[in-house]
């Protein structure tokens, strides 16, 4: 696997403001992007532990509001007549703010909910992003609940020799998240590619057979969640910032459904399935806008969901894969890409 | 026999749904044996199989590994110190490709965490090229070199039992145990896996196996644990266990004999 | 202590339409294995299905609440055939993902069928509170808890008293074995999948008229049927049945005593401890090794 092809799709990616400065295919772009985003971390669960959450709009969420919260600050009465306060931080720390409240719940899931696998599972993931989603309707104080947190201030970056800059322009924001993108990549790919991906891999093939030679089950299916959860906090961050508005319904399980098809679309278990799925699926609805109802999307969606696993159930990645020529890595050669023996 | 055993199983009782698999169970393995546990169909081979490597909870009694109790422990812990088993049925990781599994098996071999392999620090590369040279040592011990790049499940079926012995000997345990290495192959694959467990003592690893193949059994072992009906009913060197009335008794008055015990689970 | 009574009675009504939507769940999973995410919209497509024959047909409310019923059944048997059916080998979440894109597809088409505008459902029964001592409940409701507790012991006698229900329980307990002894577990997926779905479209006709009709009804109340059976244990019925008065009970006292705003979360954050606590106690142990 050549990484010559993955930097050329980065480079056209980051020239394309420069060639075509259409700000609405940026900002489609840019939203595309930060759902890419959370596919990447999203696949990693799915893909590449095997393990089908459900509650993946949770932690999306729970970085959107952490980021928002940081960002415009709070004071909130926690009992006993006592108060929490934190007055307003850049945005950069509600960003970090947010990989680590969601990392955080990540590890506090993946404690909870690996005690259990299948549809019990599947189950204890939907109702942990539900009953967030109820937190944030319900707790006014913090959230302001139905009325949502508005007023987000964009971006903002410390430029060499210029000091913060916010960054209001489209064309900025696309750049952050294609550079976010990247960065989430490389970290997945990292994984992937290494002892802890290979322990990934083995407890999704067969689980007995992989604690049989020694690897910590909990252990290594919390980390997967905790990385995926922390990006998956940094994906809503962005979103947050983005949109400048964050309201309950970010934990909505249309959310992680998504990201769930965009991720077995391209095709799980595989490193570029989730862009490529992302790219379909991020672009799709705006390019349907106004020949369709939204409604009309959905049922499409639903629809995709319903053909794929049943006609393409490796996705559209894999597919093209299997009509390349194929590699034969000899011996003593770096690195043989684990992730292309995905289901 | 003065030192002391690498494995003691001390008074193990199981029960599972009600029904007693194990009644009371007791030998031990010393270092650098070959031992064979037999037994008719139901006798709680895999049972104890089972108990010892962490995979089911005993109702009573005691598992020493080097003096150190490993009951309720889990299997990945006791994987960890020392003791790694093979399986019947589920033996390899069918979609990877060979050479992969033989890299997962050697898990414990290396070291590296999250942050060594998002940073590929130096000794994370270090690690990954050792890791890499194991698994193609491994691989050509156990003859399966030219085939590391076909995925597991399309081997042939001596080849895929080849391949699940080399994944439990992979990171170099002190003991393992094989669940019926043989079962299913034709007499020169036997023979291969005969010749496979034999080069794995001849490298210092203790072998505990549960093995219906009689020949096989007969040839390879050290000593011979016999059980019936959850119980041991006879221990020894091939020779004594030939000759003891009880075991055949258990043999030749039981339901499966000698022969038709081969095919079962 | 009056206020425990009317909530203890409120629990009980809410409970028995619980108990109807839990037990089809959960037949479901026990007999195909199949975790049914197009419940809540078969729900949400009983109560549409009462107010279309109502309230645009003009068609009898008693008779509107059986032809809903029927309806959701033929709904779920056609989901069956066309989906589930060409999935019997395929892995559980597969299955689920399938489920998944059903239930939008359903949810959806209601949206864009009915519109967003919630719908009110008129029935014959009188507008005012019964009341009894220091309990007042409307006829309505104890309408609706004496139909849905003659549902349960319908089902009951048909899985207990009828060939059909002795090859669905045949099914329930190995498939395999049944489909060696001549059960046509074909046959028996389509039914039960009809019957689940029936008595949660059932469960949709009889709440509809209480509340309002919305097509997002099904949402929350799909994820409710799970929290019912966790509580009960997947694919067990008797479980099913108390696990559904159980969360009726739960929501009614927990809205009363401890936060109205939260009274939707606790059967989740219960099914979080209960699974976080003692999943052993709700999950069998099915590890088979070696």
């Amino acid at each position: 696997m050549s990484a010559v092809p993955g930097w050329c799709f980065v480079a056209a990616m980051a020239a394309l403001p420069l060639v075509l400065p259409d700000l609405y295919l940026l900002s489609v772009l840019t939203s595309a992007g930060i759902f890419i985003i959370g596919a990447i971390s999203l696949n990693l669960l799915l893909g590449y532990t095997g393990q089908l959450s459900l509650g993946h709009a949770a932690f999306f969420g729970l970085g959107a509001y952490a980021s928002a919260l940081a960002s415009l600050g709070f004071d909130i009465g926690i009992g006993f007549g006592l108060r929490l306060t934190l007055p307003p931080q850049p945005v950069w720390i509600g960003f970090l703010a947010a990989i680590a409240v969601a990392g955080g719940f990540g590890w506090l899931l993946g404690r909870l909910a690996f005690r259990v696998r299948g549809a019990y599972f599947v189950i204890i993931t939907i109702c942990f992003a539900q009953v967030l989603r109820m937190v944030a309707l319900n707790w006014v104080e913090l959230t302001q609940g139905p009325m949502a947190l508005i007023g987000l201030s964009p971006f903002s970056l410390w430029l060499p020799g210029q000091g913060v800059v916010e960054l209001y322009a489209k064309n900025q924001t696309y750049w952050l998240v294609l550079g976010v993108a990247v960065l989430c990549f490389l970290v997945v790919r990292q994984i992937v590619h290494s002892r802890v991906g290979r322990a990934l891999v083995a407890l999704r093939e067969n689980e007995t057979l992989a604690r049989s030679v020694g690897i910590r089950v909990t252990h290594y299916l919390v980390i997967a969640t905790v990385v995926s959860a922390g990006i998956a906090g940094a994906a809503g961050s962005l979103f947050a910032h983005n949109v400048r508005i964050v309201d309950p319904d970010v934990f909505l399980f249309i959310y992680t459904v998504t990201m769930v098809i965009m991720v077995i679309t391209g095709g799980k278990g595989t490193l570029w399935g989730p862009v490529v799925g992302g790219l379909i699926f991020g672009l799709l609805p705006d390019l349907l806008r106004g020949a369709a109802p939204p409604e009309a999307q959905w049922i499409a969606y639903g629809v995709a969901m319903i053909l794929l696993v049943m006609f393409l159930p490796r996705g559209i990645v894999p597919a093209i894969a299997a009509l390349m020529p194929a590699r034969r890595p000899g011996r003593g050669a770096t690195a043989s890409p684990v992730s292309q023996e995905a289901p | 026999m003065s030192a002391p055993p690498l494995l003691s199983v001390e008074q193990v009782a199981v029960q599972i749904g009600g029904l007693v698999a194990i009644a009371d169970l007791s030998f031990t393995v010393a270092e650098g044996e070959v031992v064979s546990l037999i037994g008719p169909n139901g006798a709680g081979k895999t049972t104890a199989f089972n108990v010892i490597t962490g995979y089911m909870r005993p109702r009573d009694g005691r598992v020493r590994f080097r003096g150190q109790d490993l009951v309720g422990q889990a299997p990945e812990r006791i994987a960890a110190a020392g003791l790694v088993r093979s399986f019947q049925r589920t033996s390899i990781f069918g979609r990877c490709t060979v050479f992969e599994n033989a890299r997962m098996a050697l898990h414990l071999r290396g070291r590296t965490g999250l942050l060594g392999a998002l940073l590929r620090l130096p000794a994370a590369r270090r690690e990954e090229a050792r890791l890499q040279e194991e698994a193609w040592a491994m691989l050509d011990f156990v003859g399966l070199a030219a085939r590391a790049d076909t995925p597991a499940e399309s081997l042939a079926y001596g080849e895929q039992r080849r391949l699940g012995i080399a994944l439990a000997a992979a990171a170099a345990p002190q003991l393992l145990l094989l669940d019926e290495p043989a079962a299913g192959l034709n007499p020169s694959e036997t023979a291969e896996c005969m010749a496979l467990i034999r080069r794995l003592r001849d490298r210092g690893t203790t072998i505990l196996l549960v093995e219906h193949d009689m020949a096989m059994v007969m040839r390879i072992s050290d000593r011979i644990v016999v059980l019936n009906q959850g119980r041991v009913i006879a221990a020894g060197p091939p020779a004594e266990i030939r000759e003891d009335p009880d075991v055949i008794r258990a043999y030749l008055g039981g339901a499966p004999g000698w022969e038709s015990a081969h095919a079962a689970a | 202590m009056d206020q425990a009574l009317q909530h203890l009675v409120n629990g009980t009504v809410l409970g028995g339409t619980y108990a109807l939507l839990g037990i089809g769940l959960t037949l479901i999973f026990g007999v195909m294995r199949v975790v049914n995410f197009t419940h809540g919209e078969l729900y949400a497509f009983g109560a549409y299905m009462v107010y279309a024959l109502v309230s645009l047909l003009g068609i009898n409310f008693y008779l509107s609440l059986l032809l809903a019923a029927l309806l959701g059944a033929a709904l779920g048997a056609a989901i069956e055939l066309l989906l589930l059916r060409p999935l019997r080998r395929a892995d559980i979440d597969s299955v689920m993902l399938v489920m998944i894109g059903a239930a939008l597809v359903l949810q959806n088409a209601e949206m864009w069928g009915w519109g967003g505008v919630a719908k009110l459902v008129p029935s014959p029964f009188a507008g005012t509170p019964l009341v009894v001592g220091p309990i007042s409940v409307m006829p309505l409701r104890i309408f609706v808890l004496l139909v849905a507790c003659a549902l349960l012991l319908g089902f009951w006698l048909l899985l207990d008293r009828t060939r059909a229900g002795t090859a669905m329980r045949a099914t329930f307990q190995d498939a395999e074995a049944a489909a060696l002894m001549g059960v046509r577990v074909g046959w028996v997926n389509t039914a039960t999948f009809a019957i689940g779905s029936g008595l949660a479209a059932a469960a949709g006709a009889l709440l509809g008229p209480v509340f309002m009709v919305s097509p997002t009804m099904g949402d929350l109340v799909g994820l409710k049927a799970f929290a019912i059976v966790i509580l009960g244990g997947l694919g067990n019925l008797p479980g099913a049945a108390i696990g559904g008065f159980a969360l009726g009970y739960i929501e009614e006292f927990g809205g009363g005593y401890v936060s109205t705003e939260y009274r939707d979360a606790f059967g989740f954050l219960l099914i979080i401890l209960v699974l976080a606590i003692r999943p052993q106690g709700l999950v069998a142990p099915r590890e088979r090794v070696g």
